[in-house]
């Protein structure tokens, strides 16, 4: 028994930073998600169409695109959610380089995230004892408010002051840096504190709160960025980091 | 921004918080009891409290303004950080001089 019911018309952008969308119908069918669509064009109507994916459950954060104007997880977005009218427009993610079609080079984003140095810093060797952190301490749940990110850059594209601001590092990398600012385990706190004290850290927020709104994990990276602009207000005033 | 105009920026807003709102009561209590200009004056008229009071205001709000718009500046015109600081900073002396003439005005007039 066929599940189609009737078709979508899909907006396909097609180039690189210049190009244009182009339409394709699509069979509509149950459970239907973006992802599938997209999948669709390349199978079945378009070849040379470029685009990202992996897991395909929302697991791996590779295929987030912009789906009738706003970031999304093409594989966890169900088309009858966001095409009521029967049409569909898929574009790459903004604030981001497209190479091709739907496909962004994300380096500029991995750049920024070893720019708020990212990184955990150990401060143990494998000889020493597993470190004891009771899990609802205050900073271990601070910590764990940021760790399900998953660097799909949904926030990224969807956030103003990296939109206005090419130098600022974006939430993703910010909610990583507050993560890490309260592990317990990590040493990298002086050197993490100063680099996102600087232009482009996280006083470039302006704290609209997009990301918050955008983000699929349900994060809230607003608050881990208000976080760090305590911390380093402390930091800066102690005398700990400079300006 | 960085962490040092943050911080310049949070406290000013905090020096002019309480400010501001005595200063819309003090325009709610002259404008209730009828004063005019002339009534004002002679109250404000050599008194370091008021001077003090409001230049304290203008210097809060020429510091607090001039960082806001080296912001506006840095991210809506290609300028690179660094012009956009001297055009605030600039920006920031010429609201404090009209803010003292102002006062000036108000307690040595």
């Amino acid at each position: 028994m066929s599940d189609t019911h009737s078709e979508l018309s899909v907006s396909v952008w097609r180039g690189a930073r210049e190009g244009h969308y182009q339409t394709y119908t699509v069979p509509q069918r149950e459970s239907q998600t973006v992802l599938d669509v997209v999948t669709f064009v390349q199978r079945h109507l378009d070849p040379t169409l470029s685009y990202r994916f992996a897991c395909r459950v929302g697991v791996c954060g590779s295929c987030a695109m912009t789906v009738n104007g706003r970031p999304r997880w093409t594989c966890r977005t169900h088309v009858s959610k966001v095409a009521g009218d029967g049409r569909l427009e898929v574009g790459p993610l903004e604030n981001l380089p497209v190479i091709k079609d739907l496909t962004t080079d994300m380096e500029a984003f991995f750049e920024k995230w070893q720019q708020a140095k990212g990184t955990f810093v150990p401060t143990r060797t494998r000889h020493d004892a597993i470190a004891q952190i009771r899990p609802d301490s205050p900073k271990r749940s601070a910590a764990d408010a940021g760790i399900e990110c998953i660097n799909c850059g949904v926030c990224y594209a969807g956030c103003d002051t990296v939109r206005w601001n090419s130098d600022y590092f974006g939430p993703a990398a910010l909610t990583r840096a507050w993560t890490l600012v309260n592990d317990e385990r990590d040493g990298g706190n002086a050197a993490r504190l100063q680099a996102i004290s600087a232009w482009g850290g996280c006083h470039a927020c302006h704290s609209h709160q997009t990301c918050q709104e955008l983000c699929p994990q349900a994060l809230n990276p607003t608050a881990s960025i208000a976080g760090l602009k305590r911390r380093t207000a402390a930091a800066y005033l102690k005398g700990e980091i400079t300006a | 921004m960085n962490v040092r105009l943050y911080i310049w920026q949070r406290a000013t807003a905090a020096v002019m918080a309480p400010l501001v709102l005595v200063h819309i009561a003090v325009i709610f209590y002259a404008t209730h009891q009828g004063m005019t200009a002339e009534d004002i004056l002679s109250r404000t008229h050599g008194s370091i409290a008021w001077a003090a009071y409001y230049g304290l205001f203008v210097a809060a709000a020429a510091i607090h303004a001039s960082i806001g718009l080296r912001n506006i500046l840095a991210e809506w015109l290609p300028l690179m950080e660094r012009r956009a600081g001297r055009y605030a900073v600039g920006f920031g002396i010429f609201l404090f001089a009209l803010g003292l003439r102002a006062v000036a005005a108000v307690v040595l007039s």
